[in-house]
């Protein structure tokens, strides 16, 4: 039981070090390697964007072709 | 309309741009680090989208002076292209000033103007779906849009500099030299502006030819 106790009272102390960081997980990893991440992500949005804007496009044309 | 030396420089510029926007050398900056690298993706958007909404009141200024519709259809289809690219342009920019400015949205200066300056177009849309008779609808739309366009550009370029902001080129600073933009990022920075101008024209174009045929099988 003791020894229980000491294991959650050591993880208590690991959570507060993870209570010191900052945002999220996610946030962390896309601010470190120099930021390089948030490069990546604004061009996967920027594809993502195009990609639905084409997808909207092809469905007009669609309903061109059934009614034709 | 079919010569497409054009289209094949635009898509291979933006491949250019896009692969040495991330290989080439970009020099050492504090705070953004490597993200300096999104002046090749998050720039050339507004750039896009000021062309195509360039290319919208040039049409507007024609359908008033010609009353010809085919006018008409290619300004709403340049701004339908335009806002897409506004649209990308702001929310890329979130994302950077999530990283470098600490907040998505800061209610900086530079980004509540754009963002009331795609509102301007969004209203254009909206004033158009209001009215039904198809001449009225277009001079009215025209008149706004050549409104519109000024209204753009003096939120995008001129009061942003008044104030103070966090976003290179305002606040009294001049916009290229506070990038710190050296020689080797001005040879992927220009072709990346060109080529995804040349892009952003070619979805027009595509979108007008879409429009006008659904116009024939109606009529």
């Amino acid at each position: 039981m003791k020894k229980l106790i000491t294991t959650v009272l050591m993880l208590m102390v690991v959570m507060q070090l993870f209570a010191q960081d900052q945002g999220s997980s996610v946030v962390n990893t896309l601010a470190g390697s120099e930021k390089i991440y948030v490069v990546v992500v604004c061009v996967a949005v920027i594809l993502l964007g195009l990609l639905f804007f084409l997808f909207s496009i092809d469905r007009r044309l669609k309903k061109l072709e059934k009614k034709s | 309309m079919y010569k497409s030396w054009w289209k094949i420089l635009g898509a291979i510029l933006v491949i250019y741009s896009t692969v040495f926007g991330f290989l080439s050398s970009v020099p050492a900056l504090p705070i953004l680090h490597e993200s300096i690298r999104n002046l090749y993706f998050h720039v050339p958007m507004w750039f896009s989208m000021i062309v195509l909404f360039s290319v919208s009141v040039f049409h507007s200024i024609k359908y008033l002076s010609t009353n010809n519709e085919v006018h008409d259809m290619k300004a709403v289809q340049s701004v339908n292209a335009g806002i897409v690219f506004g649209l990308l342009g702001i929310v890329t920019g979130a994302i950077w000033a999530k990283f470098t400015w600490g907040q998505a949205w800061s209610f900086d200066v530079k980004q509540n103007f754009a963002a009331i300056a795609l509102l301007l177009y969004f209203a254009y849309l909206v004033l158009r779906n209001a009215i039904d008779e198809e001449q009225k609808r277009a001079k009215i739309a025209a008149i706004y849009n050549i409104f519109a366009f000024p209204m753009m550009v003096v939120l995008l370029f001129v009061l942003p500099r008044l104030s103070d902001s966090l976003h290179p080129g305002n606040g009294g600073n001049p916009g290229f030299n506070s990038y710190d933009l050296d020689r080797h990022m001005r040879m992927v920075f220009y072709p990346a502006c060109l080529g995804w101008i040349l892009i952003g024209y070619w979805i027009y174009t595509i979108l007008f030819r879409v429009s006008s045929l659904e116009k024939n099988k109606i009529v």
